[in-house]
């Protein structure tokens, strides 16, 4: 009786998803494997290639690990989605090393795959759906020198010096402030693991060092956010320019304690790996690099359609 | 303390046992059934070798469990252990290029010393094993972040390393069913548990504890030395998994490791062993940790969204131990 029961579930089950395989039979199949699912950040991503699949007329699947360390339960996930034997695979790297073996067996297979997010290291995949962190630290530097004048001191915290987002986001915009804005110097660059304590600690001492700072640039959420409470706990009255989005980080511009934010568009990241699945199925060439976009966005057009719906708590 | 309300229910251990196992069986093989005929793709080599592959870390883990959970205790720590284990042994071969057997005993005697500890602080401070073990727990994922300085060590420098649970002793015989290295270090693993717990010392007062301690107490037994002894061995094998995590991603992940205790548990508890004590057979939890990767495995080559994935295996988890129950109740 209870082998019955049991039964009797998993056939319902299997009725369900089967029903599920047989319309989409003509359609391509495309398996995404993210980093995470259940954060606002992917969940962005995930509507987005969702969206896609309507506008494209294909099938896509969404999975990620519970959290962005669980780099074995990412490679069982991308070990399935080879099993199902898709047409293409979107694949955002946990750790590329590991992935190594797994994305061989999927190019043997003549699978084609598509890196997004932070990308994979490795040549296998055809292109990377990904934000340009440099350009997107460029327009926090021209806002930046927009907010303060085009002249006076300036500093960054940045959550690493080893990441690739650290790097390029540091890079992008002490650049662009050197190339643009020759009356700006760049007096601090300093690193708090993206850390909201350590990076509100840095911030102070930062502005007790310079009191005639005028402004700083958090390059990461955790970042931004410590450095608006540093400045919040000294009273300063600087402009704090952060990135990415988030309850608390979208509350401090909202009240005014940061200016505003770069954000980048996790909805266009899902849209475009998909988009760009299709194109490589259609064996069209496609770039190293495809640019998903980012916005610069403060408490004026926070509300916006556009802006709104890439922005997460 | 907790062991004293062990169950009165435990006459008739070997039938219900073998019962069990063939119910937790029957219902692997009508997962694997209903999922073959739901996709041609679920029964192909390269399929099977995959849920083999996803299942050698959780099952060992699960086996370690297993023996803490028969003598009535219960080790949340052993997800972070193994990750523990597998820093140390990053540290060892590659911060300190020992060789690669040096780095295997550094895991294991890690994972044994901890297992030591764990089940000192339960026997000799009479502290609940769900809390000592949850402490162990923190305790050990912040010292891996400490050990390793919150980064991933890689064995680029350790050619063969990756070979532990990657390579393919069976495929290089017959090199049509390249079964990975790590599956049968998993059946090892078990057959090694399910000797012990049936023909040694150590197996017979696993289940005397998880039955009735204060028997085994009054009997003139040293409760306290076979009770370390059962999480010191747990510890090991932890270390075996924490050899075969790193090996499979070529690197040990400081943070990982935390919430695998549950599945580990799962599978336990799915194989028919009993939280309260006193019964449970390693082939079982073989057979438990199975059905979570096919389960797993099969939902994904269905394309399931992941939000659905979840809330079956909850479901089969419920089914499984609620069955349990209705058999015990109709002996």
């Amino acid at each position: 009786m209870l082998r019955r029961t049991l039964l009797g579930a998993i056939s319902a089950l299997a009725l369900l998803s089967a029903s599920g395989i047989a319309s989409a039979q003509e359609k391509y199949d495309i398996a995404l494997i993210s980093k995470g699912f259940q954060h606002q950040f992917w969940q962005a991503v995930k509507a987005g290639a969702d969206k896609a699949a309507v506008d494209l007329g294909v099938t896509v699947t969404f999975e990620g690990p519970e959290s962005e360390t669980q780099v074995d339960r990412q490679m069982d996930m991308l070990a399935a989605a080879l099993s199902r034997k898709p047409d293409a695979i979107g694949f955002a790297a946990l750790d590329s090393q590991a992935a190594t073996p797994l994305l061989q067996q999927a190019k043997d297979a003549g699978i084609p795959i598509i890196a997004f997010d932070s990308g994979v290291d490795s040549d296998i995949p055809l292109t990377t759906a990904t934000t340009d962190n440099v350009a997107a630290a460029a327009l926090a530097a021209d806002v930046m020198a927009e907010l303060i004048g085009g002249e006076g001191k300036v500093a960054v915290v940045a959550h690493d010096q080893t990441s690739r987002t650290g790097i390029d986001r540091v890079d992008g915009f002490v650049n662009r402030l050197k190339e643009a804005y020759p009356k700006i110097e760049v007096v601090s660059v300093q690193y708090g693991g993206g850390d909201q304590l350590q990076s509100t600690e840095i911030t102070k001492s930062i502005l007790l060092a310079n009191p005639d700072l005028k402004g700083i640039f958090g390059a990461n959420e955790g970042s931004a956010i410590g450095v608006a409470n540093g400045k919040q706990e000294l009273g300063s009255k600087i402009v704090v320019i952060g990135f990415d989005s988030g309850a608390a980080q979208k509350g401090m511009i909202t009240s005014g304690i940061m200016n505003g934010a770069i954000t980048q568009n996790p909805v266009g990241i899902g849209y475009q790996t998909v988009q760009a699945a299709v194109s490589a199925l259609k064996g069209e060439t496609l770039p190293p690099i495809i640019d998903t976009g980012f916005f610069y966005y403060d408490a004026k057009n926070m509300a916006d359609p556009e802006i709104a719906a890439v922005l997460y708590d | 303390m907790t062991d004293i309300t062990a169950p009165a229910t435990k006459s008739g251990v070997r039938i219900s046992g073998a019962f069990h196992r063939l119910l937790a069986f029957s219902g692997l093989i009508a997962l694997v059934v209903v999922f073959s005929i739901a996709s041609p793709n679920f029964m192909q080599t390269q399929n099977v070798l995959a849920i083999l592959q996803a299942t050698s870390v959780n099952g060992v883990l699960a086996i370690a469990a297993t023996l803490v959970i028969i003598t009535g205790g219960i080790d949340l720590s052993v997800g972070t252990l193994m990750t523990f284990c597998a820093v140390i042994t990053g540290v060892v071969l590659t911060n300190l290029g020992m060789p690669l057997p040096i780095g295997i005993l550094a895991s294991i005697l890690a994972g044994t010393f901890c297992g030591l500890i764990s089940g000192s602080i339960i026997a000799k401070l009479k502290v609940p094993p769900f809390i000592a073990t949850l402490g162990m727990m923190l305790i050990l994922k912040g010292l891996s972040l400490v050990v390793s300085g919150t980064k991933p060590i890689y064995f680029n420098d350790t050619p063969g390393f990756n070979q532990i649970a990657l390579g393919s002793a069976v495929g290089s015989i017959f090199p049509s069913v390249p079964v990975p290295n790590g599956v049968l270090i998993l059946f090892l693993v078990a057959a090694i548990a399910a000797f012990v717990l049936s023909k040694t010392a150590l197996g017979r007062y696993t289940f005397a504890l998880g039955s009735n301690e204060e028997a085994v107490r009054l009997s003139g037994v040293n409760v306290d030395r076979w009770k370390i002894a059962v999480y010191a061995t747990a510890g090991g094998i932890c270390g075996v998994a924490g050899l075969l995590i790193a090996s499979r991603l070529n690197s040990a992940q400081p943070a990982l490791g935390q919430g695998y205790e549950l599945d580990a548990i799962a599978a336990v508890v799915i194989g028919g062993t009993s939280l309260s004590g006193g019964r449970g057979t390693v082939v079982g939890t073989l057979i438990g940790a199975l059905i979570i990767s096919v389960l797993a495995n099969g939902l994904r080559i269905l394309s399931v969204a992941q939000e659905w994935q979840t809330v079956v295996t909850g479901s089969i988890i419920i089914l499984a131990v609620y069955a349990d129950i209705l058999r015990r109740r109709t002996l």
